[in-house]
Parts: structure tokens; sequence; C-alpha cells
């Protein structure tokens, strides 16, 4: 029986986020808090002459003015600008020295009593450089790209020979755009200062303990003396995975002034860090006549920065997804002077997945097979790239699922063959897949006298719903009134938890959840077993059920005591257990992952050229989902991001300045409200009791993965014109 | 109503302060604000209602979208000082006490947001939208809508939360 798990829960926070009450990391406030506002480079390479900040300074309201020049001390050390989710190389030093290595970096920041002030101060200051000769084309670098330094699954066989004598085959090139996360919520970092020099910080963080540590190494300051408090994030995608340059600002101001310092990025600004990287796919794909693959051969050339190596999970899917038995695989990367790229909605998986899923309709095409039946034909359930099997992989009825749902069987095969009046009509789908992930994590839940119930651990919400899923676990492990439990999160102090990203907080977290009530319930069971004659003397967990604030003998309902009872026996108003949860050894012996099909219907206005993602159904495998309502939510979004890469996404730079030009919301185009109109999802059924505990894999990705693809092979089959340039606009489609 | 004195907000660049006359949620306020602070920054910085977002400054987003005399805009784009005499209606004054707003029940039962953020202008955009009698068709209120944007893509369940909460909006704002 389950009262919660699997169970449609309006979101527990939702009450705090429709009436304005939650509060996000620009928000907090204190009486002396000061206002900060950062100046950009206006080149991308060289180094700074002299900046002028004189004409700022004399503003009234005007606090002082931070650059390189006057900055307190901050670490020299490479290692100490590492963080939980760095790159490999260099890291970028906020305001370290005169030197710039892209365009829009911080080179000063002014800090004033007000934002008006501050902003208009920012405005004043002159900056002299001396530029160097810079390089921003990703097509121009190709030559120069170097291995990515990341494992790589092993190539098979021999893939060249296997494709040079294969009987069908393509080849083909795609090309990806940067893309910019945007989270609504733009990156702000409030730092508080206490009279004693501790700090309290809120920073937009998908980690607030990687920020903690973050700018305790950076700054030198002892454990215990910077608390990072972030209830809540108005979005992040991948973000806040690493923390960025406001929180080193923000607190080195602070620190400066021995004052409260906030500072909130513009959304201008939101464009001068990580991005997705803008990507070349090269694909030669072969099959038989049958339709089974025989090779895949998947080259990937991705952006990264001139100091860091930038690597993703890009090329490893198309090693293991489907059974095909000579592969070979490679990635370089092609250092430009920008920005490092930084993990977005399941990072190299869309991309990809992309790739692989517009491969395999193109030969699907040449094989002159439907696309949904040339993909069950090279279905495998063992992982080639592992020779392990897969803990679960419902992707056959994924497939099946969606199919029924949107009708694929009504479709013909020729492009073009469909329409509905001047609207060209195209039917598309394609495969997800992502990993399903566990880290270590810890977790504290505390019993109280009055029965209400506190579990925490030192994860985030994001909008993924994570209050929710966590509250509805601990309430389900215990037996009580979802009212009567809180989950506490977002706090640096609180029991460790890994980041928020990946899919795996569910997995992650609420294995820790469960575990720590678990060893809650233990010990008040022990206690329960030391009265005199208790009828628990010979029982264990699994011998009793907790409810409502009781413990009871399942075989013997009327034997129970009230856990407030035990506290008040043991003359403790509350009681409290700490667990951490790690992957079981078992999961070694399997690949763990989600799968999905995505199928798309788009219509193509065969006068104008507009396209519009007129139907979709995404059929998820992602074992059990614990929290319908958050869990659906997830893979809607996914699903709306999907056609944002596909449609409208691209980060626009003007290779001359190697700068973004579109940096703003109107001209980086993500889907508004007009732009998404039947979505439909399906949670396929999936038992697996390898992944974790909980049997959930996790849906924070899924969602995405694939839908770019499939809309691509839709627009082919409405239109017949195959574009392998994201995103598909209209002139693409009519060139 | 409580009138409040006029309030010198927080110290200036020396710039002349105009006096104002703002009813926020029902609440009469004077105050002496600077010309180039927004009706957005004055809710934000100045008066600690941080319910009303900021998601660009310019006008793109719609996150910060309020009600001045029941008419939903953006409130980044309008200078506090142009209100004077106005009634605005943000977030924070739609519910009673625990008792929210048809629009805010609706947005919390069909999951019509995930990190919250864009929430308070969908919600405040929503309730001025009916208002304005445009809503008939799921059509509509998708292109009505598409001023307001939502990163996290809930999209559907929004126009779920609008089509559940028309009936109750008809009238305007309950009082």
């Amino acid at each position: 029986m389950t009262a919660y798990l699997g169970k449609a829960v309006s979101r527990v926070d939702g009450p705090l986020k429709v009436t304005g009450k939650a509060l996000y990391a620009g928000e907090f406030g204190t009486a002396d808090l000061c206002t900060g506002y950062v100046v950009n480079s206006s080149i991308a390479k060289g180094r700074i002459l002299s900046i002028d900040t004189q004409a700022a300074l004399s503003v009234p309201g005007v606090l002082d003015v931070i650059t390189h020049e006057n900055r307190p001390e901050i670490a020299s050390y490479n290692e100490n600008y590492t963080d939980m989710d760095a790159a490999d190389g260099k890291h970028f030093r906020p305001l370290y020295n005169d030197r710039i290595l892209f365009n829009m970096q911080p080179v000063a920041l002014v800090v004033a009593e007000s934002f008006e002030v501050a902003r208009y101060a920012a405005s004043l200051i002159r900056v002299d450089y001396e530029a160097e000769p810079h390089q921003a084309d990703l097509y121009a670098q190709r030559s120069n790209a170097h291995k990515a330094p990341t494992p790589m699954p092993p190539d098979r066989g021999d893939a060249d020979s296997a494709w040079a004598n294969a009987p069908v085959k393509i080849e083909a090139e795609y090309h990806s755009p940067a893309e910019f996360h945007n989270p609504m919520e733009m990156h702000a970092s409030t730092v508080i200062y206490s009279t004693d020099g501790k700090l309290t910080v809120h920073d937009k963080t998908q980690g607030v303990q990687n920020s903690a540590q973050f700018i305790s190494n950076i700054f030198g300051l002892p454990d215990g003396d910077v608390r990072v408090v972030t209830p809540f994030v108005g979005g992040a995608f991948g973000s806040g995975l690493r923390p960025q340059y406001q929180l080193v600002l923000a607190t080195m101001a602070a620190l400066k002034l021995k004052r409260s310092v906030r500072l909130v990025l513009s959304r201008e600004q939101m464009f001068s860090f990580g991005h997705r990287p803008e990507t070349i796919q090269h694909f030669r794909l072969a099959c038989d006549r049958e339709g089974r693959l025989v090779s895949t051969i998947h080259e990937v050339i991705g952006e990264t920065s001139s100091f860091e190596d930038f690597t993703e999970m890009v090329v490893v899917w198309s090693a293991s997804l489907y059974q095909c038995p000579n592969l070979r695989l490679d990635y370089k990367l092609a250092p430009l002077d920008l920005y490092t790229p930084l993990d977005m909605r399941a990072p190299g998986a869309v991309l990809g997945m992309y790739a692989l899923e517009s491969a395999m309709d193109e030969l699907a095409y040449a094989a002159n097979i439907d696309p949904l039946e040339f993909r069950i034909r090279n279905f495998t359930d063992i992982d080639p790239a592992s020779n392990k099997p897969y803990s679960s992989k419902e992707l056959l009825e994924c497939y099946r699922q969606g199919a029924e749902r949107f009708g694929w069987s009504k479709r013909s095969q020729e492009p073009r063959s469909m329409r509905d009046g001047k609207q060209l009509v195209g039917w598309g789908m394609a495969t997800g897949v992502w990993e399903a992930m566990q880290n270590p994590a810890s977790a504290k839940a505390v019993i109280n006298i009055d029965g209400s119930l506190v579990v925490s651990s030192a994860t985030a919400d994001i909008g993924t719903g994570t209050y929710t899923v966590m509250t509805q676990i601990a309430a389900e492990v215990f037996g009580l009134p979802l009212e009567q439990v809180t989950f506490k999160l977002g706090d640096s102090i609180l029991p460790k938890a890994p980041l928020e990203g990946g899919s795996f907080t569910v997995s992650s977290v609420g294995s820790a959840v469960k575990q720590a009530c678990e060893t809650l319930q233990q010990q008040l069971l022990d206690q329960a077993k030391e009265e005199d004659q208790s009828p628990f003397s010979n029982l264990e967990l699994d011998g009793v059920v907790f409810e409502d604030g009781e413990i009871y003998i399942k075989a013997a309902p009327s034997e129970r005591v009230k856990i407030a009872d035990l506290l008040k026996k043991g003359g403790t108003p509350s009681m409290e257990a700490s667990a951490t949860a790690s992957p079981k050894k078992e999961r070694d012996d399997y690949t763990t992952a989600t799968h999905s099909a995505v199928f798309v219907e788009v219509k193509v206005d065969e006068d104008f050229g507009t396209i519009q993602v007129s139907r979709m159904v995404s059929a998820i495998a992602a074992g059990r989902v614990l929290s319908l309502k958050p869990g659906r939510n997830q893979i809607l979004g996914g699903m709306v991001w999907g056609i944002g890469m596909a449609m409208q996404e691209e980060g626009m730079l003007d290779k001359d300045l190697a700068r973004w030009m579109n940096h703003n919301i109107a001209e980086y185009h993500f889907p508004v409200n007009a732009d998404v109109h039947d979505l439909d999802v399906i949670f396929v059924e999936e038992h697996d009791e390898v992944v974790n505990p909980l049997g959930a894999k996790g849906i924070g990705e899924i969602g995405i993965v694939g839908v770019a693809a499939a809309i691509a092979n839709a627009v082919y089959h409405a239109t017949g014109k195959r574009v392998r340039d994201l995103p598909i606009t209209l002139d693409k489609v009519f060139e | 109503m409580n009138a409040t004195p006029a309030r010198q907000l927080r110290p200036d660049a020396g710039a002349d302060t105009h006096t104002i006359s703002l009813n926020i949620n029902g609440k009469q306020h004077e105050l002496a604000v600077e010309p180039w602070t927004t009706l957005l920054d004055l809710l934000r910085e100045h008066l600690d209602m941080t319910g009303t977002k900021k998601g660009c400054d310019h006008g793109q987003c719609g996150a910060c979208t309020v009600l001045v005399n029941g008419t939903r805009i953006n409130s980044c784009l309008s200078l506090a000082v142009m209100q004077d005499g106005a009634e605005v209606t943000t977030i924070e004054g739609l519910a009673n006490g625990d008792d929210l707003h048809p629009m805010q029940a609706a947005f919390v039962e069909q999951d019509a947001f995930q990190c919250g953020y864009c929430t308070p202008g969908q919600i405040c955009s929503a309730i001025g939208m009916i208002a304005e009698g445009k809503a008939q068709t799921r059509d509509e209120i998708r292109e009505q809508m598409s001023g307001n944007l939502c990163r996290c893509g809930a999209y559907n369940n929004i126009l779920a939360a609008i089509e559940q909460a028309i009936p109750a909006c008809k009238g305007g704002l309950r009082e």
C-alpha cells in the first residue's frame, strides 16, 4: 500500500510560490544592505591598461569601485578555484589580474547605497585595453582541436571497413549552436556580513555546499565562517552547477567594506558565462539490407575555452543505445576565446542524441524502412559498450504505447505525402536516453513529541519538486499525514548532499531520506523494546507498522504504542537519526538508464514556411515516478526545451568581436505560451530493484533528449528537406 | 486607508525626489522617489515587496507584471513617478490571509509552475487578461499570455490553471 508515492500531490511549496512569499537569492536583505553592479569587458582577449573610476567614485551614494588593482587578497592557486562541477584546466579567477580571457569578462564592481546609483556609476567607468587577436570561429579552429580529456567507450570491430562495404549507408554532418540557460531568475548573491566577520550567503546555486566551499577556498575563510542558505532557486538548468562570478564579487565587496552586499546580474550579463557549447557532429552510419546496424562512426568537435577543457557525454550514447558490431568514436575540443561552456539540461545527451537520432532517421529512409520499425530492429537489452545488461529498459513498451497514442500506424513513409489544406504535415520520432545515476547523500530525520517529522539534506529545489517528493517519501515511510512532515534543503549546514543535477536527486537524496527515516524508526522500535514485557521485544522493523504517530504490531494491531509516549518516557522532546545512502554494489553489474520514445507532428505552411509543432507524445521509462505532478511537469518542460532547441534557440556570436549579440530574451528566442500546443506524457511502467531502494531513476533530463531529432525528422517528413543545422528556421527549410 | 508619512527611501545620488501617492494592495503610501526609479525597483528594492519579480528589466519577460488600476503592465517599464495616485495590485495583495485567490489556487492545483519565479507575473497577467475580456479560446489565452515567459516550460499547466480559474475570476479582482 502506498499513501503518497506515485500519487498526484500538489507541491508543498506551492502556496509560497503563488503568493510571492518564496524568497530567492537576490531578495534577502538587512538594514545595512548595499548594492553592487558589474562592469564587463568590451574586448575578448588582451589586457587592461587602466581603469578610470574617478567619475564613478564621485557620484553621491557610491561606496567603492573594486578592480583587480584594489581588490582584497584572493587565492592565486588554481586548486582553490576548483568546484564540484569544474572543468579541467586553469579556472577563471574574477578580478584576479589584468588579463582578459573572454568578452564581457567582469573587470570592475561598483558598490553603492542603491541599485540605481550603482548602475549609473558603472556606466561612468572607462577601461583602456590592449587588445590581442582572438579566435571565436569553431569551424576555423576545427583543425586545432585536441582530444577531449574524458573516458570513452572502446571502439568495436573495424567501423571504417564495415561502413565502406555496407549495402546501405549515410554520411551527414550536424551543427548545433551555443545555447544559454536563461533561468527566469538572474544569477544573484546576497552576502550578509555579520559583525563577527561571518558570512551568510544567499546564492543562486544548485549546490549550497559547493558555493560555501568555493568562497571559503578563495578567500581563505575558516570552516564555519560561511553559511550558504538558498531555499528557492528561480530555475537553473545547469547554470547553478558551478559557482558564478557574482558570488565571488559580492563576497569580495562584503569583506572589503565590512557590509552586506547584494549583487544581481542583468539579463545581458547572463550571457557572460557558461552555455551549451556549439558542436559539429559528423556521422557515418550503415546497415544491412534487413535494417540491422553494421557500422557507427560518430565524430564530434565541441567548443571549449582557452583556459578550461569542457567535456560532456556527447558520443557515449552511440556506443550503447543500439546493437552495432562496428563502432568508432571521436571527440575533440576546439578552444575559443569565449567563457567555458557549462552543463545545460541533459548535457551532451541532447547533442549526441540529436545527431544519432537524425542519422537513424536518414538511414531508415535509405533502407526504406519505417523509422520506428528500424529502431525496434536494432533494440538491445544488453549494453554493447559494456556487455552488461540494462537493469531495466522498457524502451520497446515506450515505442508501443507512444506510437499507439500518437497514431503512428496511420503514417505514410513518403516525405510530403501528408497534408492538411495548405499545411504540409510531418510525423517524426526519436529515441531518448539518459543515465540513471546515484551519488552518496546524507539526510537527517527528527521526530518531535508533537508528532511532527522534520527531514533535511543540503540539496536544492530548482523547480524540480524536491521539497514535495522528499516530503512524500518521509511521510510514506513514517505513515504520517503530509502536513506533519517538513523537508528542509538549501542550507550548507544540513547533511551533505551532491549537486542538484543530472536527474540523480531523487535517486541519491531520496534514498538517504528513506534510510534516515528507517534508521529513526529502528531507534524508536529499540526504545519500545526496552519497556518491561514489551510486546515488541521479538520484533524487527518488518514486523511493525508506523502509522499516525503510533507503532503497532502487524500481526496484532491492537498492540500499539504512541511515539509521543516513547519520547516522553525517554525524557526527550525529540529523537533524531542520520544516514548516508550510497549506491549498492549490485549496480556495477548493470547499465542503468532512462529511456523515451518521442513522437512529433509538425505543420509547415506551404506558402509561408512557418513551422508549428502541433502535437507531441513522449513515452517515458524512468523506473518508478514518485511524485506525479512535478514529475509530469518535468517531462513537459523538457519537451518545451526540445521545441526551443529544435526551432528557436541560438546564441548569435559576432565573431569579429567574440561577443554574443542577442544577449537579451527578446532576441534570444525560447518558447512562449503560443509556441506550445498539444503535449502528451506517458509514464511507462518499469520495475527496477537495482537502481536504488526507491526504484526511481530520475526524470529531470530525459524529457528533452531526442525531441530536437524527432522535430527535425518530422520537418523532413513534411517537406522533404533535411535541415542539419539547428535551429530549424523557416529560411533553412525553404532555402 | 492607512496613510503613512512620505518616506525617504534609500540614500540617493543627490537627485531630486518627487513625492507620490500610491495605493498598493489597499494600503496608502506617500513616497519620496527619485525620478529614475522604476515601479518594479520601488517595490523590490525600496519597499521590500519582492513578490514581483525582475527577469530582464526590459519588458521582455513579463515576470514583473502587476495590475495598475486593474490593468496589467510590466512594472519594469514604468517609472514610479508616472504612477502618482494609482492603485497597484501585486501578487502579495491577491490572497485573503491563507485563503488563496482562485487564480493562485488553480496554479497550485494544476502545478502551473516549477521554479516559481515567473509565477507572480503569470498570475497577475492572467487576472488582467480575463478582465480585458479577451480570453475566449485556448489559442487566445496562449497568445494573450505570451508576454509572460516561463523557462521551466510549464505552459500547458498554466493554460489549464487559467481555464480552471476563469469562471471564478469573471468579475475581475475578487473583493
